[in-house]
């Protein structure tokens, strides 16, 4: 298959990514000195390591990963949040910023709030641990939450950040990003409706060249058309 | 009393210039389409058309296994639910599992366990569920082709596609990828499926008698078979995610941006995890 053009080809798992003198990196793995992909994805190399960019898949937490989670349980010492991963992750009271005294969790979050909290260690069985001693972990008050697909994380916050920069500058929203792919969003209706609908243009158009500009064009042009008044 | 013993030996399922009941030669397969990613709701699907069979195949997870007691601490659970609807065969098909589709349902995922990478996901499960919609002999062969797709449009992690077609015999011949006719007339069934790339084989059943040597004869015609099913499937895989690409470009041409003159590649950092 062609790349047709400025895009690059996909790869299938099985199909080969590199052979010796190659080190295998996420979404790749080695079977006699070659390195094959496991997973659908994009072929990256950079400094001898061999990884695939996959292109769909579930959200696996990290250590260190900014999540916004959904409080689901409550125990007498923490919450029980879901992170949109298939693993259930606890946040316990002494990670919340308020003093938690044993069984007086459900006065600080309850069932169905949302927060913004990162991700504290993840073991070699997955078990998650969530903390929101960070400057930017904060319960999540009033607002809109919406999904994309983990894997265009990335393409929503672009390179250090400018791409949730440009839509925050251009329609004046607070915008929480989470590696799960959940992202808030808050604003006046008008531009909440507008960046809802820049970030869906960019999952949309993930791998696009000039993205940022599509972007930029998008908001511009709703902004000149006339407000309902 | 009629001697229903005879039947099978009036009909002619090859003729004397080897052509089958369709007019296929011993070695060909019945004409397949594969589309991948055809469900919104599943992480992953495919769906396939193989002779007369009609399969859809989705894949959910890797998820929260539950019961929770079947979780394993050490990896992932392959499940699998193959299910055939009630209108798929000529006399109604009784809804449910039944004996044979639990069997095939265990198979399959069995197959699949050996490809998935699991222990990547300890105490999780994936899920895939095949519905066969229309029979036509080789419905297993055909889910475990279309899952195999679905799995990689989930983007779960494994070694290769498997890829997977029956061989048998009829009239005495062996033959690549019986119909309904020469399966319920013929001689011997004898669903495989492969590893393409490494040659593996992760499911092997058979149903009637063959001799070694039409065995091996028909272990040949099912993997040679199996890497040009191997062929459709990355094929559909790249049609799906090609399309979307090029819908972009479509949709929206390169924009004419400073930073990236016309033509230029883009740099590996453009799809890579962007420094945050």
């Amino acid at each position: 298959m062609q790349g047709s053009g400025s895009l690059r080809p996909i790869v299938i798992p099985g199909e080969a990514v590199g052979g010796p003198g190659l080190k295998p990196g996420p979404g790749t793995y080695s079977e006699g000195g070659q390195l094959f992909a496991a997973q659908l994805g994009i072929r990256n190399e950079h400094d001898g390591l061999v990884s695939v960019i996959p292109l769909s898949g579930r959200y696996l937490p990290q250590r260190g990963d900014a999540v916004i989670g959904e409080v689901v349980d409550i125990g007498p010492s923490h919450w029980l949040l879901d992170i949109n991963s298939p693993y259930p992750a606890p946040l316990h009271g002494t990670e919340s910023p308020w003093r938690v005294e044993f069984g007086d969790t459900a006065r600080y979050l309850k069932v169905g709030d949302v927060i913004m909290c990162h991700v504290l260690s993840v073991d070699e069985i997955k078990r998650v641990q969530l903390t929101m001693q960070e400057r930017e972990a904060r319960k999540l008050n009033g607002g809109i939450l919406m999904e994309v697909s983990p894997t265009k994380v990335p393409r929503v916050i672009g390179k250090q950040g400018s791409m949730v920069s440009l839509i925050k500058d251009l329609t004046r929203c607070q915008i929480y990003v989470g590696q799960n792919g959940r992202i808030w969003l808050d604003g006046d209706d008008r531009s909440t409706a507008l960046a809802a609908m820049a970030i869906r243009l960019i999952e949309e158009r993930a791998q696009a060249v000039g993205l940022t500009e599509a972007v930029r064009e998008l908001i511009e042009r709703a902004a000149k058309e006339p407000r309902p008044s | 009393m009629e001697d229903i013993e005879h039947f099978a030996k009036q009909m002619k399922l090859i003729d004397a210039d080897g052509r089958r009941l369709d007019g296929r030669k011993f070695n060909e397969l019945r004409p397949i389409r594969l589309e991948a990613g055809v469900l919104r709701r599943a992480d992953g699907s495919a769906y396939m058309e193989w002779g007369g069979n009609k399969v859809l195949a989705a894949v959910y997870g890797p998820r929260e296994a539950h019961p929770r007691h079947l979780q394993d601490p050490a990896r992932a659970l392959v499940q699998c639910r193959y299910n055939m609807a009630p209108f798929s065969v000529s006399d109604r098909k009784r809804p449910g599992p039944d004996r044979r589709s639990v069997e095939i349902s265990k198979v399959i995922s069995e197959a699949f366990s050996s490809v998935v990478f699991a222990e990547q996901f300890p105490r999780t499960s994936v899920d895939i569920f095949i519905e066969v919609l229309q029979a036509d002999a080789g419905t297993r062969c055909a889910g475990l082709t279309a899952a195999s797709v679905a799995l990689a449009d989930a983007g779960v992690p494994m070694r290769d596609l498997v890829a997977s077609c029956a061989s048998g015999k009829i009239d005495g011949v062996v033959c690549l990828d019986l119909n309904k006719d020469e399966d319920n007339f013929g001689d011997a069934d004898c669903p495989t499926a492969v590893v393409p790339r490494t040659g593996e084989i992760v499911l092997l059943q058979m149903d009637g008698h063959l001799t070694s040597d039409e065995f091996e004869k028909a272990m040949d015609l099912s993997i040679d078979a199996a890497r040009r099913i191997y062929d459709l499937q990355r094929d559909a895989l790249r049609r799906r995610y090609s399309v979307t690409l090029e819908d972009i470009l479509k949709e929206s041409p390169p924009v004419q941006s400073p930073m990236q003159p016309e033509g230029r590649l883009p740099s590996e950092d453009d799809f890579g995890p962007e420094g945050i």
